[in-house]
């Protein structure tokens, strides 16, 4: 590409030598065809680095499914060859049990691929009901504190008096909270804190939860609501994750009429941040 | 009695293999991440260790390099285990010295057992 622009800038030194005398006009020409092939070069640059990308992590997202659906396969197979055996009948509801989550754990990964394949193929109905953020934010806060105090972090909420309902799909929503509650939880150090703030501004219903946890490096974060992509900070902390969970925490929030960003530092925490509609607000 | 490092972050595996290496008069030692396995290699002087690849806290190739830097750890043979079968991840880990690489999902439970057994004795 670098010859071709040099080659570029000959040939137009010479076309424009050829038209006008003029040394200004001649540079003026020069330089527009630089900056014109300059500009071409860096968008076809990009393309192919973006699809270079894409299939890298359509590549690792394939390793990952892959490597994912073989961990409960691999528990089902050698709890069953325990079970067929002769050998060790001591614990045998226990490899029942083992067999029993595993399903599930394999279930729930081809759910999450399938819900994928229906967001992007449009087929993603989502339900409208009446939804208090604060009610769900609470009551996941009580089902996950075994897995509180085990990680030893503390979760906060703060949320201001009076808070308006939003409209969405019950059960997705609360999915959404989830796995944001879920993943701070993971990527908090023992010690740590968590806060979960909800409050009601410019007209529309914000929840943001914060932790000081283990951080996003920078150049992993364009990646991060990516469907194929887990981050290596991630990876360090629990490795049973696909790389689904961001991506449709997403696309339903956007599907409920909201958004989701976020901000993290390495090593100091990470805050994602996400707003719906107020439901008086409604169309 | 063998002593057995088990570096593995499936607990459900943890207790399958450890039921059948236990009951074959081995002693299992478990580690459910890299950090703790890398600390209980140091402490515990197995005789042999059976390393997955994707773990929490340190992955199974830095546990490796590290074993391998350390005098007291580096004549540990290590059996890795995992479910990856990419060729670059069998060939880091046998340059780094891997007594075999195995997928778990391509054996049975007696067949790695056996292969485990082998390695012991060698």
């Amino acid at each position: 590409m670098g010859l071709v622009i040099i080659g570029a800038m000959g040939a137009s030194y010479f076309i424009a030598n050829t038209k006008t005398s003029d040394p200004t006009i001649i540079s003026l020409i020069v330089i527009a065809v630089t900056g014109m092939l300059l500009i071409i070069s860096f968008v076809i640059t990009n393309s192919f680095e973006r699809i270079a990308d894409a299939s890298r992590m359509k590549t690792e997202f394939i390793s990952i499914v892959s490597h994912q659906l073989r961990a409960p396969l691999t528990n089902l197979r050698f709890s069953l060859d325990l079970l067929t055996s002769d050998k060790n009948k001591e614990d045998v509801s226990e490899y029942y049990s083992i067999l029993k989550e595993n399903t599930t754990r394999m279930g729930d990964l081809i759910d999450n691929l399938l819900t994928v394949s229906r967001i992007e193929t449009g087929k993603f109905p989502l339900r409208k009901e009446t939804i208090s953020l604060e009610v769900i934010t609470k009551r996941l806060i009580h089902k996950f504190q075994p897995f509180i105090k085990a990680s030893n972090v503390e979760v906060v909420l703060k949320e201001e008096k009076g808070l308006p309902n939003t409209v969405g799909d019950s059960l997705w929503i609360e999915q959404v909270i989830e796995n944001l509650l879920d993943n701070a939880i993971k990527y908090t150090p023992g010690g740590g804190k968590i806060e979960i703030k909800i409050e009601k501004k410019r007209g529309k219903l914000y929840f943001s939860i914060q932790d000081s946890g283990v951080g996003i490096p920078k150049r992993e974060q364009k990646f991060i609501f990516s469907k194929f992509f887990r981050s290596k900070n991630a990876l360090k902390k629990q490795t049973h994750g696909s790389g689904l969970g961001l991506h449709i925490v997403k696309k339903v929030l956007e599907l409920s009429g909201g958004k989701i960003w976020f901000k993290s530092k390495e090593n100091k925490g990470t805050t994602f941040f996400f707003f719906l509609p107020i439901k008086n607000h409604q169309a | 009695m063998k002593k057995i490092l088990f570096i593995e972050d499936e607990a459900d595996l943890q207790k399958s293999m450890g039921d059948v290496l236990e009951g074959q008069g081995y002693e299992v030692i478990s580690a459910l991440d890299g950090e703790v396995g890398l600390r209980l290699a140091k402490t515990r002087r197995p005789d042999i260790i059976l390393l997955d690849l994707i773990l929490p806290k340190k992955d199974g190739f830095e546990v490796f390099e590290e074993l391998k830097k350390d005098s007291a750890t580096r004549d540990i043979p290590v059996i890795v285990l995992t479910n990856l079968e990419k060729m670059e991840d069998v060939e880091k880990a046998l340059e780094l010295g891997a007594r075999t690489y195995l997928v778990k999902a391509n054996y049975t439970l007696e067949e790695v057992v056996s292969k485990i057994k082998k390695a012991l004795e060698q």
